[in-house]
């Protein structure tokens, strides 16, 4: 009788590992990679579609410190698509070399957050990428690909890509806060502050903490540095990923 | 448990050890297939990720 309960328990605990084991393996090898490949075919039909339209010409823009960059002027802008449409693909190096997604409208949990091939969701009613206001992002942290599971190791000035059918928002990193899941002011045009209106052009992506759990909030918000064409080519730092799937 | 298992099972040694390998492979697949993400459904919370009032 004794025995039969200890081969009981220890069989419960080789079940617990196992199951430790699927879940490392399936939720960051698996899926991740999932919609990783997911996300490269996104971009890939954007490169195949992109509009034939002519090529703006840029202008020059000269730096104070001398360095000189092509100057697409304002960013164009979408339509917000319909429901669980894909209409982007988010690039951020700091999370991986090859680390992207495709982005899609919505942040439906079945839909959007937990699907195999996107991770990531637009809030509805936010703006979109390009726009002056908040273009507000969410993924799980951890779970479902760990999409977003290392939004805390973003540092000031880390780009993050948004590649449309229309072009490269380039987007840099500024700061972070730790807030409640209720704290819907993050999604404001101006981020946290109620009724101002809007002359820079955010991005917000939200995601929970701590990892495993889903009591608080991570928001990290970034501007628009600059925009180009997709005939102009990927920026530098992802011309590898663009290019390479 | 296992013993009474190994006692049950036909044949010599080898055909037995090659028949828990299957029962055990088997027993794998459903757990991947069905029981570990049912079980994870239940671990995840369900407004994981987004800020809502």
């Amino acid at each position: 009788m004794i025995g039969v309960v200890g081969e009981l328990l220890v069989t419960a605990g080789v079940l617990v590992l196992l199951f430790l084991g699927w879940q490392t393996w399936w939720q960051s090898g698996v899926l991740a990679a999932q919609q990783n490949s997911a996300a490269a075919q996104q971009s890939q039909k954007y490169l195949e579609q992109a509009t034939k339209s002519p090529t703006p010409t840029p202008t020059t823009k000269v730096a104070p410190d001398g360095t000189k960059t092509a100057d697409y002027g304002t960013p164009p802008v979408m339509k917000a698509p319909g429901f669980a449409q894909a209409f982007a693909v988010i690039y951020v190096p700091r999370f991986g070399a090859d680390w992207k997604r495709t982005i899609r409208e919505s942040v439906d949990v079945e839909a959007v957050l937990n699907s195999y091939d996107a991770g990531v969701g637009h809030y509805p009613g936010t703006k979109m990428p390009g726009a002056v206001g908040n273009f507000a992002i969410a993924a799980h942290d951890t779970g479902y690909g760990n999409t977003f599971i290392d939004v805390s190791k973003l540092q000031v000035g880390d780009a993050i890509y948004i590649q449309t059918n229309e072009g490269y928002y380039t987007y840099r990193f500024r700061n972070m806060e730790y807030i409640t899941p209720n704290t819907v002011q993050v999604l404001y045009d101006v981020p946290q502050v109620a009724g101002a209106k809007a002359t820079d052009r955010y991005i917000t992506l939200t995601t929970c903490n701590p990892p495993y759990h889903a009591q608080e909030r991570i928001a990290a918000f970034g501007t628009l540095e600059s925009w180009q064409p997709l005939s102009a080519g990927p920026p530098k730092e992802i011309a590898a990923e663009v290019g390479g799937n | 448990m296992y013993g009474a298992l190994w006692r049950v099972l036909p044949g010599p040694a080898w055909v037995r050890i090659l028949i828990l390998v299957v029962l055990f492979l088997a027993v794998l697949y459903c757990l991947v297939t069905w029981v570990f993400p049912w079980v994870d459904s239940l671990l995840q919370g369900n407004e994981e990720g987004t800020v809502t009032v």
